[in-house]
């Protein structure tokens, strides 16, 4: 391809990406259905503008499926995984075990063979992560006992993908030979070092990742330089991805493996958001490959085939997740919920699909009806939440969604600090001496890490990035507070929570007068003023010290405080009136009118109530 | 119509047991104001002129608080010192709350026959509040018979919740100014008006 040819190629792919995926999303049918929508628009069945062939693309934007088996890696912190233990290995795998027999079994009873018929069974025993997660999210059916078994089926049918793609070339029926594009020096050994090599990988990666790897980030993270940290969690997946074809293990079990060694990391946040936009755009171009593979032709040639798989397929998988959810003891309106949201055929289905056809697992024309059915499955889904809400809330529905037994979620952290320096530490470790769960994020790589060797739950990350508020729970906690240095990152915090977040409740340290201005502009209630409390206490006890009682002179500290912080709002509404140019005859110019206003003020003396002088006064002198 | 002013006194709200439930039950309605003196002034910095435009706005005042030591807690005693000022409450001057009426609801853990001359507390209950009684007469205020929740430490719950649903009566016929001068002269407690099972007074 020439360059001319990949600008133009670029072009297309993201003309109708950035075109069809707002739209979708805009209609309730999701991104992913947006990038499918986007590769028909521009491939062979409408407008026919692409040169490349669809699964060359896909083969490309495979790499995005690794990437996402790394962050779901990251995202299986093992405390996590303990609590959901029970319905993950319970319900997610008799869902995926029952699916895959039922559907073999109909497969073979209408006439396939054993092989093909197992290889199709697994296929489509998945259902779409990204679909079913983002409509949970979205919906607030995420805490319901429908939500928390969805999640934890999908948790298993995305580790389950990675011992299919290892028994799947096993059902080809040229399995035995070895694979002539993975010819390499570890296939050509025998079968006993062969695994060895593969054990040794995966242990070598388990170690590399907690003591080489770790230390490695820390000092990259020292540098301070973001981009040379998203490069090495680039190298990262690249290298393991290397690695695993190497020795002949999928790609995506290596990531999954290093995702989750990292899951404890101090680094898990900003690995994640660093990897999340090329996940993206990958899976993205992915989904777009997708729609321009769907063989159109087929569809309006063998309609009723088409639809009557996709009909018979998800009917299967309802009956078996109903059976599941039942032998779980779902409520009934629960059990249709998780029934109907888990019976499409996923994203990993394409995977597995494109990788049964280079393997010559499944022939070339079962590929494609089946490409199709899980396209119009999964476009389906959208229908079927609409359902599941107009029709069986309504008359089952006595769930509402937030319901949920009391232990069965891990529970967030009420409160996010955003900056662990002396202001933020004192604060946290009030907050934790009560016992109050707090995420900590810090930009300072060295003291994430001695506070994490200190029991504190620290991550290291740029606080005043949307995508790592999001991966620290700013969805789900109540409070932030923002206790970083800088001011203006201080700012562009308040903007992105605002923007983003407007629930969570902000807490806001400021430096200067100055700086708790431009908070109030940005609309901010609760403004702490690091050197108000600490100047005050000051005057206290200077006041003590030249003989006042200490008393009167903490009460005197009281009343000006009280002052003080009302004559800040209204000097703020001043302000908003003029434009000062020179910053420093600023400063002098404002505190020259709080110096005359303090005179104003309440008499600092002793309070009227205590005064004794006009009772005295009144008194009948005997 | 009446305004009715709650001033409510409580260090330890999340352990009560019988202030939590009458609180719940203080109508919300326009001319009912509840005022949480512990969780406004953590710091007993009390405002007073914000104190003081409150009690102006208000037609009946009512502590509500548990008995310390035959005393409220000590934020209602900084209140008192600090908010009756002498030439504006009391004083050859201090006419401003002249008119209105005070009260209290209080709660003690000793049962209503422990507050007699032969038992433990030798005194009726009203006589401990001789010196809000006086203090509110002091400053121009009409005293009226408090609203008393006795031997709280081993209440039941359905106890409780029948106090509240009495507390909530009294409100709303202070509120609507349904009690008679005659009525409220003949009874003891602020209770009598609103009878319970008498098992449960003791």
């Amino acid at each position: 391809m020439d360059q001319q040819t990949f600008y133009l190629e670029a072009l297309v792919y993201l003309s109708a990406a950035v075109l069809l995926v707002p739209v979708a999303k805009k209609a309730g049918l999701g991104s992913i259905l947006g990038y499918i929508l986007a590769g028909v628009l521009i491939g062979p069945a409408a407008l026919n503008l692409v040169t490349e062939k669809g699964s060359d693309v896909m083969h490309v934007a495979e790499f995005g499926v690794v990437m996402m088996l790394f962050v779901i890696g990251l995202e299986l912190e093992p405390s996590l995984l303990w609590k959901l233990r029970k319905s993950i290995v319970g319900m997610g795998g008799l869902q995926i075990l029952l699916t895959i027999f039922a559907i073999a079994g109909i497969a073979v009873l209408l006439g396939n063979n054993v092989k093909l018929s197992l290889a199709i069974g697994m296929i489509v025993a998945s259902s779409s992560t990204a679909i079913v997660l983002q409509t949970l999210q979205e919906k607030g059916y995420f805490k319901t006992e429908a939500g928390q078994g969805s999640f934890s089926v999908l948790l298993f049918q995305d580790i389950a993908v990675i011992p299919m793609l290892a028994i799947l070339p096993l059902l080809s029926p040229m399995s035995g030979r070895s694979h002539p594009g993975h010819n390499n020096w570890v296939l050509q050994q025998p079968g006993w070092l062969q695994t060895l090599i593969m054990l040794g990988t995966v242990a070598a990666i388990f170690f590399a990742g907690r003591y080489l790897v770790r230390p490695f980030l820390r000092i990259v993270a020292s540098s301070q330089v973001r981009e040379v940290f998203t490069a090495t969690t680039l190298l990262l997946v690249v290298g393991i991805t290397l690695l695993m074809t190497q020795v002949g293990l999928s790609p995506a079990l290596g990531a999954f493996l290093a995702g989750v060694v990292l899951a404890n990391s101090e680094f898990r946040h900003e690995l994640k958001s660093d990897i999340e936009p090329f996940k993206g755009l990958l899976l993205g171009l992915f989904f777009i490959a997708v729609g321009i593979t769907i063989n159109f032709r087929l569809i309006v040639n063998l309609p009723w085939l088409v639809f009557g798989l996709v009909a018979g397929i998800m009917a299967v998988k309802a009956l078996v997740l109903f059976c599941v959810g039942r032998l779980f003891r779902l409520n009934l309106d629960q059990n249709l919920f998780f029934s109907l949201a888990l019976c499409q055929v996923g994203e990993f289905a394409f995977v597995l699909l494109s990788f049964s056809r280079q393997e010559n697992i499944i022939p070339a024309n079962t590929t494609d009806l089946l490409m199709a059915s899980v396209a119009i499955s999964m476009a389906l889904t959208p229908l079927l939440f609409l359902l599941y809400e107009k029709v069986i809330q309504r008359r089952f529905g006595v769930t509402e969604p937030g319901d949920r037994k009391a232990d069965a979620i891990p529970e967030k952290n009420p409160v996010i600090i955003a900056g662990f320096g002396d202001f933020g530490n004192t604060v946290g470790r009030f907050l934790k001496a009560h016992d109050i769960g707090t995420t900590i994020l810090d930009i300072d790589s060295d003291r994430v890490d001695f506070l994490r060797k200190i029991g504190f739950k620290v991550y290291y990350g740029d606080a005043s990035r949307r995508d790592l508020l999001e991966a620290a729970g700013a969805d789900e906690a109540l409070v932030i507070l923002i206790t970083i240095d800088d001011p203006q990152k201080r700012l562009e915090m308040i903007e992105t929570i605002k923007k983003h977040f407007p629930r969570l409740k902000i807490l806001v340290r400021t430096r200067s007068r100055n700086d708790a201005y431009d908070q109030m502009n940005a609309g901010m209630l609760n403004i702490y003023r690091e050197t108000l409390d600490a100047a005050l206490r000051m005057g206290i006890d200077t006041m003590k010290m030249l003989g006042f009682r200490t008393y009167s002179s903490f009460r005197a500290a009281q009343t000006f405080r009280s002052y003080d912080e009302k004559a800040l709002k209204k000097l703020s509404a001043i302000r908003d009136q003029k434009q000062y140019i020179n910053t420093s005859r600023e400063f002098i110019e404002e505190l020259e009118k709080i110096i005359q206003s303090d005179r104003s003020m309440r008499s600092l003396a002793i309070e009227k109530g205590w005064e004794e002088e006009g009772l005295i006064r009144e008194s009948p002198g005997d | 119509m009446a305004r009715i002013l709650v001033l409510f006194a409580h260090p330890t709200l999340e352990k009560s047991r019988v202030h939590s439930q009458l609180i719940r039950q203080i109508p919300i309605q326009q001319n009912i104001t509840f005022h949480d003196l512990y969780e406004t002034y953590p710091d007993f910095h009390i405002d007073i002129d914000r104190e003081q435009q409150l009690l102006l706005s208000h037609d009946i005042i009512i502590f509500q608080h548990p008995l310390y030591w035959y005393s409220g807690p000590p934020i209602i005693k900084q209140w008192l010192d600090l908010v009756l000022e002498h030439g504006w409450a009391y004083g050859a001057n201090g006419t401003a709350l002249t008119g209105k009426v005070t009260m209290q609801a209080v709660t003690s853990g000793g049962s209503f026959d422990s507050y007699n001359p032969g038992g433990k507390h030798k005194q009726k209950l009203p006589e401990y509040l001789a010196p809000f009684e006086n203090t509110v007469k002091i400053c121009n205020m009409d005293y009226w018979p408090p609203f008393v929740v006795h031997g709280t430490h081993r209440i039941s719950d359905t106890d409780i919740q029948l106090h509240a649903t009495q507390f909530k009566q009294m409100l709303l016929s202070l509120a609507a100014d349904r009690i008679s001068a005659a009525e409220r002269a003949g009874c003891f407690y602020m209770n009598d008006l609103f009878p319970i099972p008498s098992t449960i007074q003791s």
